[in-house]
């Protein structure tokens, strides 16, 4: 058991995802306790009182919330198969790229694909989405993963591409990110499912789904997990 | 390790571009200041070096570009490893100054924006309110991290301190021009005397700008700009 590590996190979400499969691809034991995001346990509220929000890490009674601060700190502190680059540029540049994108990327597939927009802006919100996933196929290049050989930081602050927009394309009808258009990123997604730890920690389609169905018939969750 | 050439996109009121020149400071690194003349619109180098965001400050070493100041902060930390450190050496500490500085950067800009387009006695008040919500929470990770003495860092200016010390001078425009209190003994006693240390600290008080000269800007630069643009993410 890794030292009193815990995991508190909501599974279905991609930011709780990155932190277990850091974990996992590490080697590394701990606990883990599902949240209700409806009914949050004290233990949460007390661990991170400021956002109140999953995942947050509680190692050796030290709490932890954020999920890529939580994966550069496991890195940091588990140092055996390192996943942030060694040179201080390329640190950046993952750094910058997994900040791109969760502010830029991600929401913009989102209000695409889920179409989150009014009708007569659609066709722009495409073409925004369209211009940041270019972006990424081409930081990706024909490298096997973000990290190289190897799985590294960039690609677990990127598994939202790999678990979450197949089954929302699926209940969009309709594929954003394809194959005859990013033919990088399609093949990394592939690289990515055939890597068992990465396959055995993402959440499973039918729930997303059925989610993303709920999503696209208008209807918003009071709650976002994050 | 060869360091190059060290060249640095800013503009000369921005708390971004501050922060890096900060680090760059505490480091002793020399570099060529470029100041981006965003009116006459962005320059090709800067287009070039930041196509995603178009946006001050990047940090061109050797011509390659990082952006985004906190990442540009955590480069030159990296890189110019001798004397002083600005991130903690634990990886506990470290982690917990980047929660507080990715705090910061959601909500302090915001919160100021909120004074500059109050129009009206009521939205002031709010924006008050709304900025002692988060202060209250950085003078609480004031007193864990600073641990008795004058920084977040500690002895040393930090990361936190950086991150969150380079909206210092807009502080006191704020102050100044709304007749407000944004720290007070009451609620934020710590934060209230860490400002003055921030702004007497040696690598910053020949680098912030004055507060008339910010003062200026506001009210004949930055106001207006906001009233003729539609409330947007900057």
């Amino acid at each position: 058991m890794g030292e009193g590590l815990k995991v508190y996190g909501f599974s279905i979400s991609p930011f709780t995802r990155k932190v277990l499969m850091t974990l996992n691809l590490k080697g590394i034991k701990y606990d883990y306790v599902e949240e209700d995001l409806n009914n949050k346990s004290s233990d949460l509220v007390r661990y991170n009182p400021v956002h109140k929000a999953t995942p947050v890490l509680l190692h050796k009674g030290n709490p932890l919330p954020e999920s890529l601060i939580i994966v550069e700190y496991i890195d940091e502190t588990w140092t055996d198969k390192p996943l942030m680059p060694v040179d201080p540029y390329d640190r950046a540049m993952a750094r910058f790229w997994a900040n791109f994108i969760d502010t830029k990327l991600v929401p913009s597939i989102k209000v695409a694909v889920l179409k989150e927009c009014e009708e007569h802006e659609h066709e722009k919100k495409i073409e925004e989405a369209n211009q940041w996933v270019k972006t990424i196929e081409d930081v990706l290049g024909n490298k096997k993963f973000f990290g190289g050989e190897k799985i590294g930081y960039l690609d677990i602050a990127a598994i939202w591409l790999v678990g979450w927009v197949p089954p929302m394309q699926e209940a969009a009808g309709w594929q954003l990110i394809n194959k005859e258009k990013y033919p990088n990123l399609s093949a990394w997604t592939e690289e990515m499912l055939s890597h068992v730890t990465v396959k055995e920690n993402l959440p499973h389609r039918d729930p997303l789904y059925a989610y993303y169905v709920w999503r696209l018939s208008g209807f918003k969750p009071e709650l976002t997990p994050k | 390790m060869a360091k190059g050439d060290v060249k640095l996109l800013g503009t000369w009121a921005s708390p971004f571009a501050l922060r890096v020149k900060i680090a760059l400071k505490l480091k002793s690194v020399d570099y060529e200041y470029l100041e981006e003349n965003l009116r006459g619109g962005k320059s090709e180098l800067l287009i070039k070096s930041n196509p995603v965001h178009k946006k001050i400050p990047v940090l061109l070493h050797g011509d390659r570009p990082v952006c985004e100041s906190l990442v540009i902060v955590q480069y030159i930390d990296e890189v110019w490893t001798y004397g002083q450190s600005i991130l903690p050496s634990d990886p506990y500490d470290r982690a917990i100054a980047r929660f507080w500085a990715a705090y910061v950067e959601d909500k302090v800009w915001l919160s100021m924006r909120a004074f500059m387009t109050a129009n009206d006695e009521d939205a002031r008040v709010e924006a008050v309110a709304k900025f002692k919500e988060v202060s209250v929470l950085l003078e609480d990770a004031f007193v864990k991290s600073s641990k008795g003495k004058p920084f977040f860092g500690g002895d040393e200016i930090g990361y936190v301190d950086i991150a969150f010390g380079a909206f210092a001078g807009w502080f006191k425009v704020i102050e100044k021009a709304l007749n407000v209190e944004l720290f007070d003994e009451a609620t934020t006693p710590n934060l209230l005397a860490w400002v003055v240390a921030f702004l007497a600290h040696p690598a910053i008080e020949d680098i912030i700008p004055s507060t008339d000269k910010l003062l200026e800007f506001a009210t004949n630069v930055v106001l207006p700009s906001i009233k003729a643009v539609a409330p947007a993410s900057q």
